[in-house]
């Protein structure tokens, strides 16, 4: 698993000695360099090693950064919705919700209530979907070439199917507006989202049934990254990542945005705080989401789907500024936004929680093996779209 | 937890620092404190620890680029016109430095309330623009003043690796400044308009034709 | 025992393997290009230009207003007016575009420019099948490539465009409409065509200045 990209060096004499058992054995510098097929994305780890252990691990990002940022400051408050869909890819409705709330609080706009429920069920629409690709590319990266991922992308299709006739995109949705939904829900989408929620329930214990108590997996995940709570807290790390800690700090339980103090669920909590934990716990959600799902679906009321005061064009917010946040799959996904009244944002900031879990990633793999390296990160879940921006 | 209860409870148990409440005119609510840098790591410190706040996550760090303005204010001034002394209104013109900002908005996990915002300012954009690294107490703050000491300069005394994280070694410039010029290194621009079709047409004509 | 975890997976997957050759649900593989999924309605790729009728110069809906090029957030539109006008569905005299290029390599399909085109002339097609061997030139299309009928909107997105066509014709309608009442209330005096400074529902957001009639 460690394919280098460029020749590994042995360096006796180099800083990356210092601190470490110097004088016993060699130290090997391997860079798991960006193009491999296990970092999620054009991610490198320049890795210390001590025979197989990992002595040391910095982390090397930047490969995907496309100025997000500094765009945003030359568009529109509309025109930036499109760039959030790129942001963490594979989840683009909540990108799309994260900075709607932003705008939505920044100028006092108020959401529908059909709005809000059509908002609830897409998030936990995109929740299951990422959850299903996550456990899927970690059990690949374990090994277990492709069967898992593909029975878990079999419903990923049913939703991003969905998406496509709700929104007209499979992943790049630009759906939300600020003050509601682009369009409405299409005839009959109801009656297919429900019954594709009737048939989730098999497919969770199925997958239950085929890796949860799988021996293979247990040995490979149960002790290896745990990550104690103080250091998730003090890291900033948010999200399934904290949660299979034990912390219970769930953006939608601590600020109820949007309508979710309306639902009934749970949020699963991890004992150990290893990477096991961590894959149970996405398990867990994906059932929690169920319910949130299974509930929206049934109370949705009609009504507008966008406040009639809304502007598509000329949308000129008052000075000021605005910190918006939601519970992202991923983690916290916050956007900061400061207006000086005119079209364009002055300053356009995303707090991206793939790039905060990154904070622990050396703390977690010191002392393991290189194989458990890429156990861990897989566990981490990064998308690069969202750690570069 | 209001701003002004928190600028009381610090005033009152860290001496000599000085807070300032920047008022948020927008309908969110969120107002913010200023906060002197000499005393910025014991403010921190005391907000996490102490007990009513105890603020132990910070969300979000994030860098601003304030250029420097041009004023013009009417001053009173007594001149001498025609031999006679007056009164005259005179528009003087002032330039101010400029700053760059760095805002912190905290959390608690613990109490589950905030957000917490905190400001600090530095002194210019050119030379003075050292602040101190908040990330021996929250170190979630690692990155994200990595990334602001990137994209636009300032720089943190007591964070432990301060390198460049998004743009490669060996680049130049900050490149979110406001006043970042990009480099004219592009050779095709497909569908170019207005300034850009202008550059690329100059491009052509120092290259030589297609 | 040991490994009864592994062996339950394994039943799982043979349960899948078995299951493909017996039940339509678990043979999910398509064998594209020969099979293909009926494609969704809603789908959208890249913009065309409508034009009403057979023609596609003098049918062409769009009016160079300029919004779709401002509000494109890549800014891949390029358009340039026309200095003479030529009538469009009620007979009004508009101006049309005499360049309008799009650039596909930098669109990013994200709809924008039709929920911003006040006169219904834009509209996302579902065409994905568009490689080209020319990298600069085969990708910035002209008008010509982009103009496509209104049948052809019919045919890719039909509740759509039959919403379109009927909130259109109620708008020509009314339209008429007032023509007829400004007639009828003048008739010694030769009336001007359609007087549309403040009437129809578009003119409240019309930045083209409709006064410069005749």
């Amino acid at each position: 698993m460690s394919t280098a990209t460029e020749p590994v060096r042995i360096l006796p004499q180099s800083p990356a000695n210092s601190g470490s058992d110097s004088g016993e054995g060699q130290l090997l510098e391997v860079s798991m360099g960006p193009q491999h097929p296990s970092t999620h994305g054009v991610f490198r780890m320049d890795v210390v090693l001590d025979g197989e252990r990992v002595v040391r691990l910095k982390p090397v990002f930047g490969y995907l950064h496309r100025n997000h940022e500094k765009i945003a400051e030359h568009e529109t408050y509309l025109g930036s919705m499109p760039y959030t869909d790129r942001l963490d890819y594979i989840c683009s409705l909540t990108n799309n919700w994260a900075y709607a709330l932003a705008v939505e609080k920044l100028a006092g706009i108020q959401v529908p209530e059909r709005a809000e429920y059509i908002r609830i069920i897409t998030a936990e629409m995109t929740r299951f979907l990422n959850h299903a690709a996550l456990i899927g590319f970690l059990t690949q990266d374990m090994g277990a070439s492709g069967t898992p991922l593909m029975y878990a992308f079999r419903e990923r299709e049913t939703i991003l199917d969905l998406f496509e006739s709700l929104t007209g995109a499979r992943m790049m949705c630009n759906y939300m507006r600020f003050g509601g939904c682009r369009v409405d829900l299409p005839a009959g989408w109801l009656d297919q989202a429900k019954k594709f929620a009737a048939t989730l329930p098999r497919f969770l214990e199925e997958f239950e049934r085929l890796l949860a108590t799988n021996e293979i997996l247990m040995a490979r995940t149960q002790g290896v990254g745990v990550l104690s709570k103080e250091f998730a807290v003090n890291a900033g790390v948010t999200g399934p990542v904290l949660r299979a800690s034990g912390v219970n700090y769930d953006v939608r339980k601590v600020d109820k945005y949007g309508i979710y103090d309306r639902f009934a669920f749970k949020v699963p909590l991890g004992e150990h705080g290893d990477t096991y934990d961590r894959y149970m716990i996405r398990l867990l959600e994906m059932h929690e989401s169920l319910k949130i799902l299974n509930q929206a679906l049934q109370d949705i009321p009609e009504g507008p789907i966008v406040d009639p005061k809304t502007k598509i064009r000329g949308f000129r917010p008052k000075p000021g500024e605005a910190y918006g946040r939601i519970e992202a799959p991923k983690g916290e996904l916050g956007f900061y936004l400061i207006s000086d009244g005119t079209a364009n944002p002055y300053r356009y900031r995303v707090r991206s929680s793939c790039m905060m879990n990154l904070t622990v990633l050396e703390d977690l793999c010191i002392g393991h093996n290189v194989a458990d390296v890429v156990v861990i990160l897989g566990s981490i879940d990064i998308v690069m779209g969202e750690v570069d921006r | 937890m209001t701003p002004e209860n928190i600028k009381s409870e610090v005033e009152a148990s860290i001496p000599g620092c000085q807070l300032e409440i920047v008022s948020n005119p927008s309908p969110s609510g969120q107002h913010s404190l200023r906060i002197d840098p000499a005393h910025a790591v014991a403010i921190a410190t005391f907000l996490r620890d102490a007990e009513p706040l105890r603020l132990d996550y910070c969300s979000n760090v994030t860098g601003v680029d304030w250029p420097g303005k041009e004023i013009s204010e009417k001053v009173k001034v007594k001149k001498l016109v025609d031999g006679v002394e007056q009164e005259v209104e005179e528009i003087r013109k002032t330039q101010t430095i400029g700053h760059l900002e760095v805002v912190y908005h905290l959390y608690s996990m613990e109490k589950k309330h905030g957000p917490v915002i905190l400001r600090m300012r530095t002194e210019d954009r050119a030379e003075r623009v050292h602040l101190p690294s908040l990330t021996p107490v929250w170190r979630s703050a690692e990155f994200q003043e990595r990334e602001i000491f990137d994209l636009y300069g300032v720089i943190f005394d007591g964070h432990p690796d301060l390198r460049r994280i998004l743009m490669w070694d060996g680049f130049e410039d900050h490149p979110m400044r406001r006043d970042y010029v990009e480099p004219d290194d592009f050779e095709y621009e497909p569908t170019a308009h207005d300034e850009v079709l202008e550059r690329a047409r100059q491009h052509r004509t120092v290259m030589g034709p297609l | 025992m040991f490994g009864e975890g592994i062996l339950k997976g394994l039943a799982e997957t043979a349960r899948n393997f078995l299951g493909s050759y017996v039940s339509k649900k678990r043979l999910t593989t398509v064998q594209y290009p020969e099979q293909r999924l009926p494609q969704i309605e809603a789908y959208r790729n890249f913009p065309f230009l409508v034009y009403d009728g057979d023609d596609w110069q003098q049918g062409l809906r769009c009016v160079s207003c300029f919004i779709c090029e401002k509000e494109c957030p890549p800014k891949c539109i390029i358009i340039e007016k026309s200095t003479d006008k030529k009538p469009d569905a009620v007979g009004k005299l508009q101006f049309y575009p005499k360049v309008f290029n799009i650039d596909v390599s930098v669109c990013m399909s994200c709809q924008i420019c039709v929920e911003v085109c006040p006169f219904d002339a834009i509209k996302m097609d579902t065409d994905f099948e568009l490689s080209s061997t020319d990298r600069f030139s085969g990708l910035l299309w002209d008008k010509k490539h982009l103009a496509k009928s209104n049948e052809h909107y019919h045919k890719i997105h039909p509740t759509e465009a039959a919403a379109v066509d009927a909130q259109l014709a109620a708008e020509r309608a009314k339209i008429a409409a007032k023509t007829k009442a400004t007639a009828e209330a003048k008739p010694a005096t030769p009336t001007p065509p359609a007087n549309a400074n403040g009437a129809g529902p578009n003119a409240a957001n019309q930045p083209v200045p409709t006064a410069t009639e005749k």
